[in-house]
Parts: structure tokens; sequence; C-alpha cells
């Protein structure tokens, strides 16, 4: 600001919102702040790093003739259970701290539609959740298979049954968990709020149906957003839960009502 | 062109913005006063459709805001509330709203270079200091070359250099006929800037008009008198709608009568004068006179503001 009288530049290359243009503005913010590289970082690890307890466990218990009640991809993907938390907090944070640092009025000033911004966020944030989940899960995979080699009955490979299926179901479980958490933080706005309600209706409401007795239990239970979503990879299927297919629908069920909830606040709230 | 008709805001109980109809004409700086809490901001926020009113109409040049394809080429808007995430850099928050409209990088190198930020550029916006962050906000609303500029407050925070800079910049802008729209409670800013003024108090239009008649429709007929004998020449001017205000400095203010009036009463009395100054109103003066019964917060909490969104900020 040290020239007395300014001269602006003018603007030759004329632009406008488009859908596309939105994406790379929503793209640039996901990576431009640290909670980004925390969170997934936090996760990859947690993802490839989980499972070598259980598959150094396993090669140990073997050695000492102990028996072993464990299948070949309980060992590779206990991370994803963990990760979850990472990955849903990430997606509160991509859109929660617009809110409370105020940077919500530049980003809706720019994009007055509104909704193309949350399109875009859960866009660049899925896909870069998939794109990282999907391989870090074959890492654990793979990485476990080749420590437990020796230990007969634990290997399997991804022709065979379910394995490939349940390997690429983890991730996507993964991802639509991390879906929710955004759209539960767009009608929250507030991180700690969303934290919050994202924590109760995944790790408190499942035990908390046990109290309606078991019959209830049993009805309601395997509905809840969390119960419908472990049934998409879980190895250990009750006679009460959902096939992977259908936990896969109702989860994204779930994701697809929190999201027009978020879309009808995002459009109508002051800011 | 900012064309508002009837706007109305209330937050809960309380009504911000009261039934205000204004246009503000392209070519000229338009301040907008009022004091804290008058509903400057949320005017600013209705403007921008960030707030949808409860009843009336805002245009941007012939449009709602949301309508416009190309927002930030038509609206510039410095907001008084902090809009930027602070653990972003300065140069991705600009490049993200530039990225909106797909302007090139290049345009964020050169409102960065335009405002004075190259150094902290890559810092992140959390540790500016608050003429940093008005810098910074000052670049995203030129960033889209707009036809239209509206800024909230634009000197807060800003060092002298600063604060000449914004002059000069707002009355460049209006001199290229865009629209120059801001909004200020520092009058003396605003009678070095502005052409015109839109005066409101408790959400409602007080004024709007030229700031020479705002000035002028605000000073009463005063003239400072100085004289060895003012008791006498006070006995002489007396009549019906004349008043006296005593001056400590051994002067009286005389109102109702023009300067020409009091002197030539004085020399057919035999009165010598030592001064005789016909008092103008400063638009201080004036906006004080104009606001006093709509001002909302007593002197108790004079910075309170009605804006619930900026108790965040």
């Amino acid at each position: 600001m040290s020239a007395v009288t300014p001269a602006l530049p003018t603007l030759d290359a004329p632009g406008r919102v488009t859908f596309s243009h939105v994406l790379s503005s929503e793209w640039t913010k996901f990576r431009s702040v640290r909670s980004t590289k925390w969170s997934l970082g936090v996760a990859i690890f947690l993802v490839v790093a989980v499972p070598l307890i259980p598959a150094f466990v396993t090669v140990h218990h073997w050695h000492n003739h102990e028996s072993l009640d464990i299948k070949p991809l309980e060992i590779a993907l206990p991370g994803i259970f963990i990760a979850q938390l990472a990955i849903a907090v990430l997606g509160v944070l991509v859109i929660t701290p617009e809110y409370s640092t105020g940077s919500i009025r530049s980003t809706f000033t720019a994009v007055p539609k509104r909704l193309p911004v949350l399109w875009a966020k859960l866009l660049d944030y899925a896909l870069v959740i998939l794109a990282l989940m999907v391989p870090a899960v074959l890492v654990s995979f793979f990485e476990t298979q080749a420590i437990v080699s020796d230990v007969p009955g634990m290997q399997v490979s991804l022709a065979t049954q379910n394995i490939a299926r349940t390997l690429f179901m983890a991730p996507v479980y993964v991802m639509l968990v991390g879906v929710f958490a955004l759209a539960l933080g767009a009608i929250i706005r507030s991180t700690a709020g969303s934290i919050a309600a994202f924590a109760a209706i995944f790790f408190v409401l499942p035990p908390l149906t046990f109290i309606l007795g078991t019959s209830w239990h049993d009805k309601i239970n395997k509905y809840l957003p969390s119960t419908a979503g472990d049934s998409m990879w879980t190895l250990r299927p009750d006679s009460t839960s959902l096939s992977p297919l259908a936990g896969g629908l109702v989860l994204t069920a779930y994701c697809v009502a929190a999201i027009l909830i978020a879309a009808v606040l995002v459009q109508r709230r002051d800011v | 062109m900012i064309e508002a008709q009837d706007l109305t805001k209330n937050y809960g109980k309380k009504r911000a913005v009261d039934g205000l109809s204004f246009t503000v004409q392209p070519g000229v700086v338009t301040g907008f006063l009022g004091p804290n809490g008058s509903g400057k901001s949320t005017t600013m926020r209705l403007i921008l459709g960030l707030d949808a009113p409860n009843k009336g109409d805002v245009t941007v040049n012939g449009r709602h805001y949301r309508d416009h394809s190309a927002p930030l080429h038509e609206v510039g808007a410095l907001l008084e509330a902090r809009s930027v995430h602070t653990g972003r850099s300065a140069y991705n928050h600009l490049l993200a709203l530039a990225q909106t409209h797909g302007f090139p990088r290049r345009r964020v190198d050169e409102m960065i270079d335009l405002v004075g930020l190259r150094e902290v550029a890559r810092k992140r916006a959390g540790k500016f200091s608050l003429g940093m962050g008005q810098r910074l906000g000052i670049a995203a609303a030129l960033l889209g070359d707009p036809k239209t500029v509206l800024l909230d407050e634009p000197v807060n925070g800003l060092d002298p250099e600063g604060i000449h800079w914004i002059r000069n910049l707002l009355k460049h802008l209006a001199s290229e006929g865009k629209t120059v729209f801001v909004s200020s409670h520092l009058m003396s800013e605003m009678a070095l800037t502005a052409d015109h003024l839109i005066v409101i108090g408790r959400g409602k239009l007080i004024a709007d008009t030229s700031v020479e008649e705002f000035v002028a429709h605000a000073s009463g007929k005063s003239v400072l008198v100085r004289s060895p004998d003012l008791a006498r020449l006070c006995e002489t001017l007396a009549g019906p709608d004349i008043t006296f205000t005593d001056d400590v400095r051994g002067a009286v203010e005389v109102h109702g009568l023009t300067a020409a009036q009091v002197g030539d009463a004085a020399a057919a009395a035999g009165i010598a004068l030592h001064e005789l100054t016909p008092q103008q109103a400063s638009l201080e003066e004036a906006f004080m006179e104009l606001t006093r019964s709509e001002i909302e917060f007593g002197a108790t909490k004079p910075e309170e503001t009605a804006q619930p969104a900026e108790a965040t900020a």
C-alpha cells in the first residue's frame, strides 16, 4: 500500500462460477490446512500399522502351539475401525471451521448459490478418502499375509471368496462414515457439537439399544448407521445382521438423509 | 448500482434493519453512516445475500446478488467481521476465492502486491495483525475487478499510510465509474472521501443526501460574536426566535441571525466587535445532531453492536 495513487491491475480474463471451478477451489481449501494432513496421516498410519499387532500375536501363538480363533481379514482390517474416528473428525473439519472462523462468508460471497460448495466439499473429500484408504487397506492385507505366511490356514488371496469384496467394502464404509460426519458438520456447524453428535450416533447408540430388550434390540440395532455399516465388511455375520450390500445401502441412506437436511439448512440459514 | 426496497431484517424480536429504501449510484463514493448497532453491517450482509431479509428486496447491478453468474466480478466486498480461515495462508485464501471464478493465479499475485502483503502471503492468516487482515480483505474485495465495491469500515486497524491509500483507492474506483459504498462510524473519514451520504439509525433511513446538504441542513444559523460590550450587544440583538449561548472565552454564540445582521445591528448601536464568525457544523456535529435520538445504546455500552453474527468474529 505504499503507492499514493493506486494502480489497479485490470482483470483481462473474466471468469464465472462453474461446478468444476468450485471443485478446484474446495480442493485448494482442503489441502491448505494442517488438520487435513494430520487426520489423513493418522488414518493411514492406523490402517497400516495396527494390523501388525494381531499379525505378530498370531505368529507368536502359533509358535507356542496355542489355538487360534482369528480369521485372516480380522488380522488385516482392525485399523479401519480405529481410523474411522480420524476420518470422521476430518469430515467435520472440512466445514465447521468455515463457520467458526467466518470464512464461510467469503465462501458464500464467491458462490452465493451455496449448494455447489456443499457438493464440492463432499466430492473432494470422498474421493480423497477412497483414493487413500483403498491402497492403505491393500497394504495392510499384504503385509499381514506376509507376516503370517507360515501359519497354516491363514493364507488367503484376493481370489478367495469374499476377500476382495471385503477389502473394497472396508474403505467404502469408512468413506461413507466420513461423508455422514461432514453432513453432520454442515448441519450443526460447531466442531465440538458435530464430533459429539457423531460419537453419540456411532459409538453410544448401538450399546444403548440393549436396554430395549433382546427382541427390540434385534429388530432395531441392525438398522443403526454403525451396525449397518459394520455388516458391509464384518467377517462374522450373525443371524440378525444385514447382508453386506443391504448394510451398505442402509448406511448410504443415512448419508443421503443427512446430506439433504444439510443442503436445506445451508441454503436457508443466515451466515 | 445498489437498489434497496423496504429492506427489513429481524433477529429474533430485535429489528436490525427497518424498511430501508435507498439507491447507491455509480461514479461517486457513497458513505454509509450510522452509530454502532444501527444496522450497517446487517444491510451489507443483506446486499450480499448472506442474510435473507424478512421483507423487502435488494438488487446489485439489476439482479439479486445470488443470481449473478460471476458474483465477484459484480461486487467486491470487505465485511467488518473476519471472514478468513485462520489456519490458511493469505495466498491460499485468495487462490481459493479466485478459483471459484476460474481467475488465473497471476491475479492472486497481483492483488497480494497491490495491498503489500508479499512478504507474509505464505503465512497463516490467523497470525495477521488487524491491519494486515484488513489488507487481505481489501485484496479479496478487488480480486474480481468488481463493478461495485462494498466496504464495511475499511480503515479499521490501518496505519495513517494505509488510510491515505484507502481514500485514494475509493476516489479512484469512483472515478472509473464504479459504485462505491463505504460504511463507517468515523465522520471525519467520510468528510474526506464521500460525495453522497446514506445515514441510518436503529435500522431506519435518516438521510439520503450529498455531504454539503447534510452539513448545511444540520447547521442551524449561528454566529460567534466577540465584543468588549457583550451585555449591551445581547440586549440590542434580543428578539423572538433568537437565542444566545455563552462561550466561556468571553464570546457569545447567536442563533437565529446571520453574521451580516449581527454586524449591522452592532454598527447601528455603535458597539465594537472583535470577532464575527459564521458557524458551520462539522459533519460530525451534523451527524450527532441527527442521530441523537436514534442511538441504540447509551454511553455505558458504546461498543455493543446489534448483529449477532459479529459476536463470533
